[in-house]
């Protein structure tokens, strides 16, 4: 199975992302942002960065790339997309998923080890977790504060589109403690903390980020 | 050449932490008739005629690339 990675200019965890699908088991297949070329994968991931130095609005520019004409078409037939950090506020910015990143509420960056509880484990990017369980994967941003109006908070919670959400504190002034969502179908994820940095014991908190992975390499070989 | 510009706004009910941090700053400088600090853009988009036509436009460019409806407003002007 083929999970593709998009580099957009100022992408920084792309190589990271690309090794995460290696570590589960899967082929990366590296994409350029100013290609219309999905280069055949069956699913697409957006990674964490500043891409266009964060212009504008985070990942405002980035929607805008050529390749995102195929991810927005994709996505809206079935594939399992997954935006992480930037590649989260990139899927907002997108309208792939409602709401919007803000400036952290105590307006600095963070980096931590990030405790998250499971609500979902139906998506693409969840059948290898379960529904209440806890993992621990970095965050670090500077701009995660997820807002939404009150109607699609309610809509998202009322439907069981929030996928993670941080335990003990919130870092960040996200409503809801929330850290991930997902669309209707539940191919579509995003959150902000950092699954592709903690898949090997040597190089992270543990390998609880592995799950996310493999569950997309699940559901392409299950579809 | 005239000139339109775009002013985007965070909207009120969104946390502006730019526009606290400004206004944190103000009592340290001294300055305290500050109530609040609400911190957005201005574009400066020159065009080549401000008709009707390419108001429109720039009406669709700024809520679709220079804003972001689920947490911002925009108006338009023409600069006099």
């Amino acid at each position: 199975m083929k999970i593709g990675v998009v580099t957009f200019p100022g992408s920084l965890d792309d190589s990271d992302a690309r090794r995460a699908v290696r570590i589960a088991g899967g082929e990366a297949v590296a994409l350029w942002h100013g290609d219309h070329d999905l280069k055949g994968v069956d699913a697409v991931i957006l990674p964490g960065g500043f891409s266009y130095g964060d212009y504008l609005r985070c990942g405002a520019i980035a929607r805008f790339a050529p390749v995102m004409t195929e991810v927005i078409a994709a996505a809206d037939g079935g594939m399992p997309v997954l935006g992480i950090c930037n590649g989260f506020q990139i899927l907002c910015e997108s309208h792939l998923l409602p709401g919007a990143l803000i400036r952290n509420d105590h307006r600095h960056f963070i980096c931590r080890d990030q405790t998250l509880k499971v609500e979902n484990a139906a998506t693409s990017w969840t059948s290898e977790l379960s529904v209440g369980q806890e993992i621990v994967i970095p965050l670090k941003n500077g701009e995660g504060g997820f807002v939404a109006d009150a109607d699609t908070v309610a809509r998202l919670e009322g439907d069981g589109r929030v996928v993670f959400r941080y335990v003990d504190v919130n870092p960040n002034g996200s409503i809801n403690d929330i850290a991930g969502i997902t669309n209707e179908r539940g191919n579509v994820v995003g959150l902000m903390p950092h699954p592709e940095h903690a898949v090997e014991d040597l190089t992270g908190p543990g390998i609880d980020g592995l799950g996310l992975f493999t569950s997309a390499l699940k559901s392409l070989t299950t579809a | 050449m005239p000139r339109v510009i775009v002013d985007v706004m965070p909207k009120p009910e969104i946390l502006d932490p730019q526009g606290k941090a400004v206004h944190g700053a103000l009592p340290r400088l001294g300055f305290n008739a500050v109530t609040d600090v609400r911190q957005g853009k201005r574009f400066e988009l020159e065009v080549a005629a401000a008709d009707e036509a390419t108001l429109a436009e720039v009406h669709q460019l700024a809520g679709t690339l220079l804003s972001n409806p689920v947490i911002e407003d925009y108006t338009v002007r023409v600069d006099a």
